[in-house]
């Protein structure tokens, strides 16, 4: 597992790299050699253009996160006059979704956005619409071959856990803290984004000489985040720093951590929700930070299928098409910056 | 009081039953002692300390009032697959932001009646509507999901009404008030069990029904109350959930039904109905309980727990199976 996330991670790095090299080095050529390039930095994004009807389907908004995912892919279509918004009712069950993107199919949407419950899962259907001449933006849990998607779009998990651990490991040096106890609350350990976020945790912390202490694995929700922090906060009678992978659970987490009246650590985030940005602009509590893995990737998402639909390219890249894959960044909000992140915190 | 004692209708309980299921309690209890020793064992530092017991018994507050209700089920020869669900909606309902302004105790009726409420539907359903349980309490299951689920938006909401969580979250006489409710509902339902009319006519009627219909029981109104009961239990342990983590979601309550079958279950009642015991059941949970903390101080990894859940699940049930048929080979 940790060769394929560096795996993608380096591939990651390397378009958005290879990008900016190529608008760097190409950017006279292209303008030359390409006088019907049409998006690229000419700033004419926004104006209206030819209609396009943009499928859409996920997973059931079960928790903030997802209810997040949802809300601004459609908030983010009504800004557009010139698109026509089609989403399915979200669901957990994965043949259930394979037949509302096969319906969609059917009812020829111009582009399709797809944030799959199980990439896997979902891959051969990705692969059929493809095949029907229709463009599918595969959104964050990614598809098992590039076949089934024109581009991906997605955070990145791995990175995720480096921040978290970097930032962990830098509080941790400049208050000289020698064999520091590290906890984990992790989500759940069945899927790949949690492997790869506790893998990136893992690695940063090694980087700086430390390691994870005590750690769990929730589900996501704030039941089992209070359940297992409680169990783990018994577990470990001192702590000096604890990563929490999802704000939803978070505020179990909180719950938690103020019922057994514990203050002696500093506490990192992760997903970016509005009560988390809260609480660490106040500055009151053991909430310090969180790492970013926001669900305005689905607002990029619809804005992308649109020029897709259009065939346009990115403003200020000098590609004439949409790259393949993009891939979000996971910044760390602190009390510094966080007046800059509030309008992305989603609510839980 | 009627005229007949329904006791008369219970099947032949009597001291030979109760002696092996004393002996089955007693092995039970020894399970929750090993495992005590080898929490103990592994983390003298921490295991056995104030904080810790306190940590594990108010984790074990909302699923052992929901246990409860399910024991007094199963009793009575039922089953109630919506326990999960009703929590969520209890939870969700007591949480939306209209109920919370206007204070705690709005709060906590609501919880309160929408279990009752939930499980009284389920009760009329399987005993006037001559639905068998299992799809009654399926049907429950879905649709108070799916309201929870509606009502909620899908969205955690946080409790901003903070005399509910100061209140809830604190202590009384130094033990958190959770361990309270815990304490209070099932001396509560061991009284009704064990000392009550209610108590022997849930035995009867779980043992044989028609029996205890001879006898003058109204059945159907019995089982409807229990299944009511249930619900209410779900309304209380909705309010721990809430209390514990600050806010209430479609998600709480989730996998209870499954929890509570198997604590019920371990803890020595039969599935058939018209043999069971609060007190083993109560064992049940803790032992769940125990097994996750001692997991989690060891920092084990989490699949391996739920081997470990099954793996204790069916070696109760055969251990307790082992010791009966000891016991009438013996006598």
């Amino acid at each position: 597992m940790p060769s394929l996330d560096r795996r993608r991670f380096l591939w990651g790095t390397t378009a958005v790299g290879t990008a900016a090299l190529l608008a760097g080095c190409t950017s006279n050529e292209s303008a030359n050699s390409a006088p019907n390039a049409v998006a690229g930095g000419s700033g004419q994004n926004s104006q209206p253009g030819k209609q396009v009807t943009i499928g859409f389907s996920a997973p059931a908004a079960d928790h903030g996160w997802m209810a997040a995912m949802t809300k601004n892919a459609k908030a983010q279509a009504d800004e557009f006059s010139d698109v026509t918004f089609k989403a399915t009712e979200g669901t957990n069950d994965v043949n259930q979704q394979i037949a509302q993107v096969e319906t969609l199919i059917n009812d020829k949407v111009d582009v399709l956005v797809v944030l799959p419950f199980d990439g896997k899962a979902l891959t051969e259907v990705g692969r059929q619409a493809m095949d029907a001449g229709i463009p599918v933006i595969n959104l964050d849990r990614v598809f098992d071959t590039p076949l089934a998607y024109r581009l991906w779009i997605g955070g990145d998990n791995y990175r995720m856990g480096v921040n978290a651990g970097e930032y962990i490991a830098a509080q941790l040096k400049a208050k000289n803290v020698s064999n520091p106890v590290i906890g984990e609350v992790a989500g759940i350990d069945s899927l790949p984004l949690t492997q790869e976020r506790s893998q990136g945790f893992k690695d940063a912390l090694a980087k700086a000489g430390f390691s994870v202490g005590p750690r769990v694995a929730a589900a996501f929700t704030s039941e089992s985040g209070e359940q297992q922090t409680a169990n783990l906060l018994q577990s470990a009678p001192r702590l000096d720093a604890l990563w929490n992978h999802d704000d939803d659970q978070g505020i179990g987490v909180m719950a938690a951590i103020d019922s057994a009246g514990r203050k002696e650590f500093v506490m990192v985030g992760g997903a970016g929700s509005r009560n988390m940005m809260d609480l660490i602009k106040a500055d009151s509590g053991v909430v310090k930070a969180t790492v970013l893995y926001s669900p305005s990737m689905a607002s990029s998402a619809i804005a992308l299928a649109r020029l897709l639909g259009q065939a346009k390219g990115i403003g200020d890249m000098a590609e004439h098409d949409i790259p393949a894959s993009i891939t979000t960044y996971s910044a760390v909000v602190t009390k510094e910056n966080v007046d800059q992140y509030l309008d992305v915190g989603f609510d839980s | 009081m009627r005229v007949l004692d329904p006791k008369s209708a219970a099947p032949q309980e009597p001291r030979k039953h109760r002696r092996a299921l004393d002996l089955r309690l007693t092995g039970l209890l020894g399970v929750l002692v090993v495992l005590c020793v080898v929490g103990y064992a592994t983390r003298p530092d921490s295991f056995l300390t104030e904080a810790n017991i306190s940590t594990m018994l108010r984790l074990a507050a909302a699923i052992g009032v929901v246990s409860v209700g399910m024991t007094f089920v199963i009793i009575s020869g039922g089953i109630d697959l919506s326990v999960g669900s009703i929590v969520a909606l209890s939870g969700v309902w007591m949480t939306t932001v209209a109920t919370q302004s206007y204070g705690p105790v709005v709060m906590v009726l609501c919880a309160l009646l929408v279990g009752l409420g939930c499980g009284l539907v389920n009760g009329v359903l399987i005993s006037y509507g001559k639905i068998v349980p299992f799809i009654a309490t399926l049907a429950m299951y879905a649709s108070a999901k799916g309201l929870a689920e509606r009502l909620s938006g899908r969205r955690t909401q946080v409790v901003t009404e903070t005399g509910f969580t100061t209140f809830f979250r604190g202590d009384i006489l130094g033990i958190p008030v959770l361990i309270w409710l815990l304490a209070a509902v099932f001396a509560v339902g061991w009284v009704l069990l064990n000392r009550t009319t209610f108590g022997r006519r849930t035995f009867a009627v779980g043992g044989n029904a028609e029996a205890a219909r001879l006898a003058g029981i109204d059945v159907r109104r019995h089982t409807a109350l229990v299944y009511g009961l249930a619900g209410l239990c779900c309304g209380i342990a909705a309010l721990m959930v809430v209390a514990r983590t600050t806010s209430g979601a479609s998600t709480n309550g989730m996998f209870y039904e499954l929890d509570a079958i198997a604590a019920v279950v371990i803890g020595g009642t039969l599935l058939s109905g018209g043999r069971g015991s609060l007190i083993g059941t109560l064992i049940g949970v803790l032992i769940f309980t125990v097994v996750g903390n001692i997991f989690t101080q060891n920092n084990l990894d989490t699949d391996i727990q739920n081997i470990a859940k099954g793996v204790i699940i069916v070696a109760a049930v055969l251990l307790q199976r082992t010791t009966a048929r000891r016991r009438t080979h013996a006598t």
